[in-house]
């Protein structure tokens, strides 16, 4: 499961990687045999998208549904509150929802 | 491993003496007579309501005829809703030394303290004659409960932990998992393993009950930390959480207060029956402990990602961390580090066997962190259950 690089993919069909070592933003990073550079910084247990995703996609870790893209998301890029909600109970904060489109 | 033997064939891995307080008025008068005496097997639990609930009442009921617990101090107000006599009565039951004390009857707070040393003191004393005898993996019942969980959880303190269950399970212990709103999403893949279609269908109205139960309330069962550590929603965070049950077949449903029939895996429904009357299911990741405990559990393997820093009253808690970031900052509160795991530096199968041997380590006596720190938490708030259905202990009703 753990491979020699920052980020792990936990299932075959998981279309997200998790981190397992901080990155800062425009670290080289090898995904599925490619370079992408890093938009963001990504810390330890955050998500990237393994590939271009449409919004509406199911987003796909451990091998199952984790919830939905809210929007497009780029190969490579954070997946998280601002891009993925959840299909059954909406996510809060400190302060408010996260979730932009809770329907 | 030698355990302490109790009237009802249960044997304990602690002997601990309960001072209960029955009501938040009576709290200050309990935290004293626990302070004074100031020794680890003295320890504080207790309830704040002063309305009757009859899931306090059997919780309490189990705590203190826990097979850790020896011997136990009730301290009354006098005029709450808490059915003492019935407490009182199921611990004498037990053979258990059992002292009530009201507050109102005792002349106050001062009077009350100092009799309530006496008599801790005294109990103190009988327990040291507890008959004690061997003890094997089979008669230990151990529980799971994750707590400030955040991305590396389900990839390494989790999946280690269900490995040390399905060892656990093997050698004929009871594991218990519980948080059904927390293995929202997690439903199919439990009724898959569950003993027999009834229960899978019990499994799956549980997760369902669940969902609907944190739906009206707003919230899931998800925290900000959570969020930070790089969860998103919360079938991602129970898909992490569920790793901690391991392999092994599903053996039957459970409710707080119900003790295991039979070795094997279980899983604990701690989501209130009928419409929502008393707020969150469980308040806090004690709550959730404590209702563990009144399942049986002689220990508790707590993982944490963000770290978490409890431990609880009457049953070692041990505590697995994933992310070796927190490792490294909050060492002095873990007792396993799983954030080897992500390291690349152990497996989820090495780490699960490091924490088999810690539960047969604490199981002989070894303290874990938070006992050598004295946490004891302790948090029992009001809920409503139903029984069991006949569908849910498959083995019992065959």
């Amino acid at each position: 499961m753990i491979q020699g690089s920052q980020f792990i993919l936990l299932h075959p069909d998981d279309n997200v990687f998790v981190c397992r070592e901080f990155c800062s933003s425009g670290t080289a990073v090898q995904l599925d045999g490619d370079v992408v550079v890093l938009q963001e910084s990504i810390s330890i247990g955050h998500k990237i998208a393994r590939v271009g995703l449409p919004r509406n996609a199911t987003i796909y870790k451990h091998g199952a549904p984790i919830g939905s893209a809210t929007t497009r998301i780029e190969r490579g890029a954070h997946v998280h509150l601002d891009n993925l909600k959840s299909d059954y109970i909406r996510t809060h904060g400190r302060n408010s929802s996260f979730d932009k489109d809770s329907s | 491993m030698i355990g302490y033997l109790r009237q009802d064939g249960r044997k304990g891995i602690r002997n601990v003496v309960l001072v209960v307080y029955l009501v938040e008025c009576a709290h200050h008068v309990a935290r004293k007579i626990v302070s004074s005496i100031d020794s680890e097997e003295v320890q504080l639990v207790g309830f704040s309501g002063c309305f009757p609930n009859e899931y306090s009442l059997r919780v309490m009921n189990q705590v203190c005829t826990h097979p850790n617990v020896g011997g136990a101090v009730l301290i009354s107000l006098g005029c709450e809703g808490f059915n003492r006599e019935a407490l009182a009565s199921t611990i004498e039951a037990s053979d258990r030394p059992v002292q009530t004390l009201v507050i109102q009857e005792t002349g106050g707070t001062v009077s009350s303290i100092n009799a309530g040393i006496t008599h801790v003191e005294l109990l103190r004393k009988q327990l040291r004659a507890v008959e004690t005898v061997e003890m094997k993996v089979s008669d230990l019942v151990v529980g799971t409960i994750c707590g400030g969980s955040d991305g590396t959880s389900g990839i390494s303190a989790n999946p280690a932990v269900g490995h040390s269950f399905d060892r656990l399970v093997a050698a004929e212990a009871a594991c218990i998992f519980e948080e059904t709103g927390e293995l929202i999403g997690c439903e199919t893949f439990m009724a898959a393993r569950s003993a027999n279609p009834e229960l899978a269908r019990e499994i799956e109205m549980a997760v369902e009950k669940a969902a609907r139960y944190y739906e009206i309330l707003g919230y899931g069962s998800f925290a900000p930390g959570n969020a930070e550590g790089g969860l998103t929603t919360i079938e991602e965070k129970s898909l992490g959480a569920y790793a901690k049950s391991g392999s092994s077949e599903i053996q039957g449903l459970i409710k707080p207060g119900d003790v295991p029939p039979a070795s094997g895996l279980y899983l604990l429904d701690i989501v209130p029956d009928g419409e929502p009357r008393f707020g969150f299911p469980n308040i806090s990741d004690n709550a959730e402990i404590v209702e563990l405990i009144a399942c049986g559990a002689h220990l508790i393997l707590f993982t944490t990602g963000r770290g978490s820093v409890v431990g609880s009253a009457v049953s070692p808690v041990i505590k697995i961390c994933g992310n070796p970031d927190t490792y490294d900052n909050l060492k002095e509160d873990m007792d396993i580090n799983a954030g080897r795991i992500i390291d690349g530096n152990a497996t989820a199968a090495e780490i699960g066997d490091e924490i088999y041997s810690k539960v047969i380590a604490v199981a002989s006596g070894e303290r874990t962190k938070s006992e050598l720190l004295r946490h004891q938490e302790f948090i029992l708030t009001y809920k409503t259950f139903e029984p069991i259905g006949p569908a849910c202990l498959p083995a019992r009703s065959a």
